[in-house]
């Protein structure tokens, strides 16, 4: 480095602590040597999210969030506005793009004890910025102001009003009018550019800032601070920058290439990023034939909608979302990593993915009883999981086995006692042994087998 | 200062709790005016006052949709045929709320079999109780959609929830409530008020459920 640039760069550090940071989170911080695939997730959503941003100011110097200038300025920008397509194909591919990777970054928590002490608050601090991008997401929705737009936060809006007494004055608050209308247009808009952008970037530099206090974990799920050099350096770990800015760059590489195929090609990604019937103008006096909400939704659209009675319902999606909150304390084993968990936590966790999707996919099909009756077995499967997780935490007796299988035999039953008249019988007649099977398998295993047991977790990182 | 202690540490307690309560107060009485500025505005207000609807026109059988508080509202006139429907015990049984029971409908005058002043004339606000879509209008008998036992009706087509012609959910349904019937009252034989009773009453009144 030339000493003009030394002494720039002396004459910052004596008023603002910039080699410090630039040691502290990239040169000198020590992450793992043995990150794999599932570790790219991380810094993919941070570059979406500053995609999400700037794509966002270009898109709000042409847009208008009234009811009549709204779904014309989206036009506007799409046909007048000079690249004005690409800005907004960006920004609209960009949101699902931010969920399939955060979907993607969760489970890799899940996979590899990352919520787990001492990681609980950079776990919770996630599910915070899960949830205010779930609310940025549909509040972003509303504002093309299309049939898809208009309905869906009239739907969703509408779940305020089944809380018992304040729900339906909460809901004309929230909405700003009897109906969605501009009111509630121009607040969302607020909140969709100003609020939630700005709670969103505060608690990702909290969830780095807490990350790089404890430190990344890792596949193994062992703690590579136990072992130091003379020097404090951990002997496995390597400083994040170059070797994972590194990696990292070509993740970015790899997943642009994707991104950009699909905003070439497929940008309404078949119906799946943006709906056909959000090319409709909003009309508040004709519903379109079928509701849905965008993808990431799904699988708790299918939790709400699987339940028979709507505050139940309510009730059920809420604690689903909110139920992540509490994971570092549900899932208490002590191995991290299903490396070293066994067999039984992998299939389960494997399940929980899978159950998540399938979720997804009948909360994409018409209302039928026979879909809510399906869709129920899956809701009862999604929070198996948990109460599974709570089982496995430590080695059980037979008799404790034997005993969770009757307390969840019970439980079904009761559950399909209280859909009695709002689910055909025969249906529930033949879907029961969905949630009973998979409790007898998840419970007999362990009991009669050694594959649920911990595997011996090494000392060291494992990588080759 | 001169000593560590200060000379009155009671008066200073007192001090720091007095700043502490009225700022506290201060701060809270702060949020009113921001909390008070997301209600719906004046103007909103006003655009929600009641509405005169002309029925001299409207046949037997057929339905319009007139807008107030920016929500749909149908008004129905029934022919003798679809009123008799509504009095058919195999329909009756199948109704989570055959009596409107539940705060549904604005008042005594329409808690009765019809669920309106006059038997023939309905009028509800056309929105589902379950997630606020508007349930479409099915008059048709055991139409192949929606099977053998429908004697006409209101269905929804977002989550597939049933209602008779005098708006009464049907077992089965994911909706919990009977659809709305909001305030509304007759100005002359041929022109209905909807939003409020005589005299402008009751123009604020909200059901259980929209």
């Amino acid at each position: 480095m030339s000493s003009k640039l030394a002494a720039l760069r002396d004459w910052i550090d004596a008023r603002f602590p910039l080699t410090e940071m630039w040691n502290e989170h990239l040169a000198k911080y020590y992450a793992p040597k043995n990150f794999n695939f599932w570790y790219f997730f991380g810094s993919l959503a941070l570059l979406v999210l500053v995609n999400q941003i700037v794509t966002g100011i270009f898109l709000a110097m042409n847009y208008t969030p009234t009811p009549h200038g709204a779904f014309a300025s989206v036009e506007y920008i799409m046909r007048d506005v000079k690249w004005g397509w690409l800005i907004r194909y960006m920004h609209a591919v960009g949101a699902s793009a931010f969920f399939a990777i955060i979907y993607l970054h969760m489970f890799r928590g899940l996979m590899y004890g990352s919520h787990k002490k001492p990681r609980e608050l950079i776990w919770i601090i996630g599910v915070a910025i899960y949830i205010l991008l779930m609310a940025e997401a549909f509040m972003g929705y509303l504002l093309p102001w299309g049939q898809m737009s208009f309905w869906g936060a009239t739907v969703i809006t509408s779940l305020i009003g089944a809380i018992p007494y304040v729900g339906g004055p909460l809901e004309v608050w929230l909405r700003g009018d009897f109906a969605i209308t501009g009111a509630t247009l121009n607040r969302f808009f607020a909140w969709h550019v100003v609020l939630i952008p700005l709670l969103l970037l505060a608690l990702v530099v909290v969830h780095i800032l807490a990350l790089h206090q404890v430190g990344s974990n890792n596949p193994d799920g062992v703690e590579i601070k136990k072992h130091k050099d003379k020097n404090g350096v951990p002997l496995d770990g390597v400083p994040f920058h170059p070797y994972y800015t590194v990696k990292d760059l070509f993740g970015v590489g790899v997943f642009l290439a994707i991104f950009c195929a699909i905003i070439f090609f497929r940008p309404d990604f078949w119906g799946w990023f943006l709906e056909h019937d959000n090319f409709v103008r909003a009309n508040p006096l004709q519903t379109p034939p079928e509701i849905r909400p965008l993808w990431y939704f799904l699988p708790f659209y299918e939790i709400l909608r699987s339940v028979p009675n709507k505050l139940m319902g309510v009730i059920s999606m809420a604690v689903a979302i909110l139920i992540l909150f509490f994971m570092p304390w549900i899932d208490r084993h002590h191995v991290k990593s299903h490396r070293y968990r066994g067999l039984m936590y992998r299939l389960a966790l494997i399940g929980f993915a899978a159950t998540f999707i399938v979720l997804g996919y009948f909360g994409a099909q018409a209302p039928t009883p026979y879909h809510a009756d399906i869709g129920f077995r899956f809701n009862e499967l999604f929070f198996s999981f948990f109460l599974l997780c709570l089982v496995y935490n430590k080695p059980r007796s037979r008799g404790f086995y034997f005993g969770a299988l009757v307390a969840a035999g019970i439980a079904i039953f009761v559950l399909d006692w209280l859909r009695v008249g709002d689910i055909p019988v025969h249906f529930m007649v033949r879907s029961w042994w969905i949630p009973a099977a998979y409790w007898a398998f998840f419970l007999l295993m362990p009991a009669f087998t050694r594959l649920g047991d911990a595997l011996p977790v090494p000392e060291r990182v494992t990588s080759k | 200062m001169a000593a560590d202690i200060p000379e009155n540490l009671q008066r200073r307690r007192f001090l720091t709790a007095a700043t502490t309560v009225v700022g506290g107060v201060i701060a809270g009485l702060t949020v009113v005016p921001f909390v008070r500025s997301m209600e719906p505005s004046v103007a909103a207000q006003a655009a929600g006052a009641p509405i005169d609807v002309d029925v001299s026109k409207l046949e037997p059988g057929q339905l319009i949709t007139v807008m107030w508080r920016s929500r749909p509202v149908w008004v129905l006139h029934r022919s003798e045929a679809q009123l008799k429907t509504l009095k058919d015990p195999k329909l009756i049984e199948t109704l989570k709320d055959p009596d409107s029971k539940e705060p549904q409908q604005f008042g005594p005058p329409v808690v009765n079999w019809h669920r309106s002043l006059k038997p023939e004339l309905f009028v509800a606000v056309a929105i589902c109780t379950h997630l606020g879509c508007i349930p479409t209008y099915r008059p048709q008998i055991a139409p192949p959609d929606l099977g053998p036992s429908w004697v006409g009706g209101f269905f929804c087509p977002c989550h597939g929830s049933r209602y008779d012609l005098a708006a009464r959910v049907i077992d089965g349904s994911p909706a919990p409530l009977n659809i709305p019937v909001p305030p509304y009252h007759y100005r002359s034989e041929t022109v209905i008020r909807v939003g409020s009773l005589k005299g402008g009453k009751d123009q604020n009144w909200q059901p259980a459920i929209w």
